[in-house]
């Protein structure tokens, strides 16, 4: 799968969990959020080697 | 992961709240949790006019998106700070935000074009490269009070979140700055006679992750990139240590803050405050309230400027 982080890519050849990505990447789900075409997905959702992934971070210095 | 409501697939969970939400199930319970704020803390009165402080970003948009579904009078406030390349792409976010909603109006201040500096110009010629956040805190808060009383609102409403109020606590309490802990409240009395709007903070009660949820299910379009002066902030660092208690024990942001409040409440935590040690006097120059005598801080920054007249698109 392509994922895609800030100005950052990845490609993982492997089925995940939105969970496992996460922890694959060091990034805690308290500060992102998971997108696959626009729809957003809960961590235990199943991520296919042929998804393309938006990780958006949601922290802002406020 | 099943939504609490109807089953269907969650969209978001939030372990916080033991919580699983589908899309359309999320968005209801979000603006009720916002009705929900709003009482809980008596942020409004009947017959308030809102003014939003509206930055580009998620929350800002969030929170006027919500008051305008919410049915209650909302205009917007954006002020051109003149970060180079970021205020234009924020600007036209707002903007973008606001033509799509033609019942709000929404009002602009353009720092540079007003006053002949913009705020990183004022913060290197005033204090340094390294003090541009302080700077605009006090152009912001200044600007923000002063359209909010010459247009007639009754309430400055911003889209502090939780992991900004949370960030800012923890940060209060390490290095114990009493005043601070003893006006850190979701809402600020306003007083008409000493020229300040009543405060209100609607979303200290969400998550950003909450937020920056809502943001995306409603598709509205805001600035994604940090303020180039952001980086580094320690507010930053103080969330990110926050998000590792959280992520070890979900909830911990939201007892933290929420039993400081309730704390407050119940008069279990008390500050000494002596308010009539604290005489407030019309600044000399623009005739906001400041406790400093002769000219306020933010007329204080612009010494050899003096204000002109503050036109307002």
């Amino acid at each position: 799968m392509h994922v895609i982080y800030r100005d950052r890519t990845w490609d993982f050849a492997e089925t995940l969990t939105v969970r496992q990505l996460l922890e694959r990447l060091k990034l805690l789900p308290e500060a992102v959020l998971v997108v696959r075409d626009g729809v957003l997905l809960t961590e235990d959702q199943t991520l296919h080697p042929d998804d393309t992934v938006k990780i958006v971070a949601v922290i802002s210095g406020g | 992961m099943r939504c609490r409501r109807c089953g269907e697939r969650a969209a978001i969970n939030m372990p916080e709240h033991k919580l699983a939400l589908c899309a359309p199930h999320y968005l209801e319970w979000f603006l009720e949790r916002t009705q929900n704020t709003l009482r809980k803390y008596r942020m409004l009165e009947p017959g308030d006019r809102i003014l939003v402080a509206v930055s580009g970003g998620k929350d800002s948009l969030a929170l006027w998106d919500v008051l305008l579904r919410l049915g209650l009078s909302a205009d917007g406030l954006y002020i051109d700070l003149g970060i180079p390349d970021y205020s234009a792409r924020s600007r036209q976010k707002v903007l973008a935000f606001a033509a799509e909603h033609p019942t709000a109006r929404l009002h602009i201040v353009d720092v540079q074009a007003q006053y002949g500096l913009s705020v990183p110009e004022l913060a290197v010629r005033k204090r340094g490269d390294n003090r541009t956040c302080s700077v605009c805190g006090i152009v912001k808060r200044h600007e923000m009070n002063r359209i909010a009383l010459e247009q007639g609102y009754t309430v400055l409403a911003t889209g502090h979140n939780l992991d900004d109020e949370a960030a800012v606590l923890f940060g209060n309490v390490l290095h114990w700055q009493i005043g601070y802990l003893a006006r850190q409240y979701p809402v600020l009395p306003g007083d008409e006679a000493e020229g300040f709007a009543r405060k209100i903070k609607p979303f200290c009660r969400f998550y950003e992750r909450e937020v920056a949820a809502y943001t995306l299910l409603r598709g509205l379009d805001y600035i994604y990139e940090e303020c180039p002066f952001a980086v580094g902030a320690t507010s930053l660092e103080h969330k990110a240590l926050l998000n590792q208690l959280e992520h070890r024990a979900p909830g911990t942001k939201l007892q933290f803050y929420v039993n400081f409040l309730r704390a407050r409440q119940q008069e279990e935590l008390q500050f000494k405050v002596e308010p009539t040690q604290v005489i407030l006097e019309p600044c000399r120059v623009c005739g906001q309230p400041t406790t400093a005598g002769g000219l306020c801080a933010f007329c204080r920054l612009w010494q050899r400027e003096t204000p002109s007249e503050h036109p307002v698109e």
